[in-house]
């Protein structure tokens, strides 16, 4: 069985065991999105069927929370928290000095696939502020001058 | 049981775990083994003390030692000085910020943060092994369920409750006995408990923190509920960025199921009570208790107009009994003292305490509870230890975006429902963020007006269109395009939403506009007319000037502007030209004699 395959088998799976749930779409979507890293179409398409709703309900859905994404992100998620206690000790600054660094806008991934840029509202670690994740690594008190060294440690090449 | 002679308590809340928390238990552990020690000092992964600002921090008991910025490499000194030796280690003790003072002999009380604290929702954080249910046993835990459920009647529950004088600590204030009462009168073959989970105010971390520290408080007091309005099944709407909560509440509701205290037959009086989680996805709106239930339903979260209240039509269409986490970290307290003793406490209309999650610039970051009537002032400057690096204080937010700002001039007002709203704010859900001498209050009206429209679901004209239309406005007085005019535009648009729009974010996401043009309109104006941000933070407006007397001609000026517009010859003064100047700042970053300015 390829990749591909036998993530959509656990797919089925993930949909058989909530399928019985009140509201079973939002978990289902929840574990499709970390399986895949996203819900494009097809994954949507298989959802409906299996829970028996309309493509369009699926639809409506993943595109509502900013949870579920439809293309697929980097391999590194940043998040700079646009919180107020980070705002108002100038994470915005780091969000800008990031986007340079990286040569996109917030908000979309670089053509390696490597970053996935984003902005996010309170992390709740507010007295760490300003603060930014890389995937689940959490760097806080944030200035912009240490961005480049922190993406290093994900692109040493940088 | 074993019995230990020394405990040392790591706190394990989010802001402390982000610095390392985990190593600090690992190296415990492992220095407390290797010294031959694990048999006589246990270490125990708490929730979050509060002090967030000086973590990662470590208290020893029983001598009550606070150990703050504690790192991995401190730890071995701690446990061969304190643990083996009894000596306690001075140089890594909490330093009080106003004083600087570093005394190894205060407790924990003694402490200008937390003496002026009076703790009820946040009483086991910090204190208890939040993974382990016979701690939460040991401090009372379930004891008030147990009265419930033996001794006392639905109806008198509900009094309690009422009496107390709670109301909704999610932002609204709704008396919390009168929602229980009125779902208590819905007659229905099912009806659903549901706690609000979905923190989603910027800056605001209290109901993350205590369902880490204290996940079977929420439990407990949602299965007294249960027993009080005739639910048999809850769910817990929980933010899908709050790991730690999401994992300690799961864990929590198992162990719970495991000693009979969730599941069938509870304290064998036929009560019947089960919860659920439900994870967000990253919708603020979901805050909103009708689109919270339609997230639970796996339906986009957008809200629908009351009445019908969830009281009478909730979740699934039945009867649905909804309460933010702070409102339930209550209930078990006002159970066991009675709702005499919760009632003598706060103001005339607003009883007990409230958490308030201090950030911004701020001293003492972290998360305090007070008694309701606590001045401000003695929030921010008692507790919280003012503002950092001697800056001004400017204004106190609170409320998140559905709230204001408020200047120097009230920060007399006792904090309470009432009182925040008549000074042109509001209680929310308690974040409280500072604001000092260098932030640009029209920048932070715009702040929230982009959080807003960001946020905003899109299901009513006046929200998602007329907070687009004022987030342009803010964003052209900013970048220095403000024109005539533009005031009473704001103005009028915010009237406009506040009176038509659905749901209550829509209603109340003018405010930040609203309140800031109330205290600070000098501010606007002189965005608007003089071409000038009086807090030099707006950047289209800066204008940076080389003092050609202070200027030694050293060159580091020129070199670092990446647009050349600096120029002159070495040994003499140099100039900028402000068409070329893209006002990054470099420029007065590199100089070491102070001679370039903004204005």
């Amino acid at each position: 069985m390829s990749e591909m395959e036998s993530k959509y088998a656990e797919l089925r799976q993930i949909i058989e065991a909530h399928k019985d749930w009140p509201g079973a779409l939002m978990p289902v979507l929840q574990g499709a999105q970390e399986l895949f890293g996203c819900v494009p179409e097809d994954v949507q398409k298989i959802i409906a069927e299996g829970l028996g709703v309309t493509l369009a309900e699926v639809y409506g859905v993943a595109t509502f929370y900013a949870q579920f994404s439809l293309q697929p992100k980097g391999e590194y998620v940043i998040s700079v928290c646009l919180g107020t206690a980070c705002y108002v000790k100038g994470s915005q600054a780091v969000l800008d000095k990031l986007s340079e660094e990286l040569g996109i806008p917030v908000g979309t991934t670089t053509p390696d696939g490597k970053f996935t840029l984003q902005a996010t509202r309170c992390l709740g670690a507010c007295g760490l502020a300003p603060v930014m994740t890389v995937n689940s690594d959490v760097y806080g008190r944030m200035t912009p001058d240490q961005v480049h060294d922190v993406i290093v440690k994900y692109r040493p090449e940088a | 049981m074993d019995i230990y002679r020394a405990h040392v308590l790591v706190c394990g809340g989010t802001g402390c775990s982000s610095s390392g928390s985990a190593t600090l238990i690992e190296r415990f552990n492992e220095q407390i083994a290797a010294h031959g020690l694990d048999k006589e000092v246990k270490v125990i992964r708490t929730g979050c003390f509060g002090l967030c600002e000086a973590g990662p921090v470590v208290i020893v008991y029983p001598d009550g030692t606070f150990y703050s910025h504690v790192k991995a490499e401190d730890v071995d000194e701690i446990v061969s000085e304190h643990l083996l030796k009894g000596r306690k280690v001075e140089h890594l003790v909490y330093v009080e910020h106003a004083t600087h003072e570093q005394n190894a002999e205060k407790k924990l009380d003694d402490i200008n943060f937390y003496k002026h604290q009076h703790r009820i929702a946040l009483r086991n954080c910090g204190v208890i092994d939040p993974e382990n249910i016979d701690e939460y046993l040991a401090m009372d835990g379930y004891k008030a369920l147990e009265k419930a459920l033996t001794t006392m009647t639905r109806e008198e529950v509900i009094d309690e409750v009422l009496k107390s004088g709670l109301r909704g600590r999610g932002g609204g204030g709704f008396p919390t006995g009168l929602k229980w009462k009125f779902t208590y009168q819905s007659q229905a073959d099912q009806k659903y408990v549901a706690c609000n989970a979905d923190e989603g105010d910027p800056g605001a971390f209290m109901d993350r923190s205590i369902l880490e520290g204290d996940p079977h408080a929420i439990i407990e007091a949602m299965a007294i509920a249960g027993y009080a309005i005739g639910a048999s099944q809850g769910y817990i709407y929980v933010r899908a960025e709050y790991p730690i909560a999401v994992k300690r509440l799961s864990i929590a509701i198992d162990q719970a199921r495991e000693y009979g205290l969730l599941g069938e037959n509870i304290f064998e009086t036929g009560f019947n009570f089960d919860l659920n989680i439900r994870l967000g996805a990253g919708a603020f709106v979901c805050g909103e208790e009708t689109a919270l239930m339609h997230s639970i339903e796996g339906k986009r979260g957008e809200p629908t107009a009351r009445p019908p209240f969830p009281a009478v039509k909730g979740l699934f269409e039945k009867p649905t009994m909804l309460n933010n986490v702070e409102t339930y970290a209550n209930v078990a307290q006002i159970i066991l003292h009675g709702a005499d003793w919760y009632a003598a406490m706060g103001t005339e209309k607003s009883k007990g305490t409230k958490v308030f999650a201090l950030g911004g610039k701020i001293n003492n970051t972290g998360l305090v509870e007070i008694e309701m009537g606590t001045p401000l002032r003695k929030i921010i400057y008692d507790i919280g230890g003012g503002c950092p690096n001697g800056k001004k204080f400017k204004a106190v937010q609170t409320g998140g975006p559905s709230g204001g700002c408020l200047p120097e001039s009230l920060l007399d007002t006792p904090v309470d429902y009432d009182n925040l709203i008549a000074a042109g704010s509001m209680m929310g859900s308690g974040g409280m963020i500072v604001m000092d001498e260098d932030n640009c209050m029209v920048d932070i009206a715009r702040f929230y007006l982009d959080f807003i429209v960001d946020e905003s679901c899109g299901k009513c004209a006046p929200c998602r269109i007329g907070t687009k239309r004022m987030k342009e406005i803010l964003d052209r007085i900013v970048e220095g395009k403000g024109e005539e005019g533009d005031i009473e535009k704001l103005e009028a648009l915010a009237e406009t939403i506040k009176a038509t729009a659905l749901c209550g974010l829509g209603n109340t996401a003018p405010n930040p506009v609203l309140s800031t043009l109330k205290f600070f309109r000098d501010e606007y104006e002189a965005h608007i007319y003089e071409k000038r941000c009086p807090a030099h933070h707006c950047r289209s407006l800066l204008q940076f000037k080389i003092d050609p007397a202070k200027c030694k001609g050293c060159t580091a000026c020129a070199r670092a502007c990446p647009a050349d517009a600096i120029t002159g010859t070495v040994k003499q003064p140099h100039v900028i030209d402000v068409k070329k100047c893209l006002k990054c700042g470099s420029c007065m970053e590199k100089c070491r004699f102070g001679a370039i300015s903004r204005e």
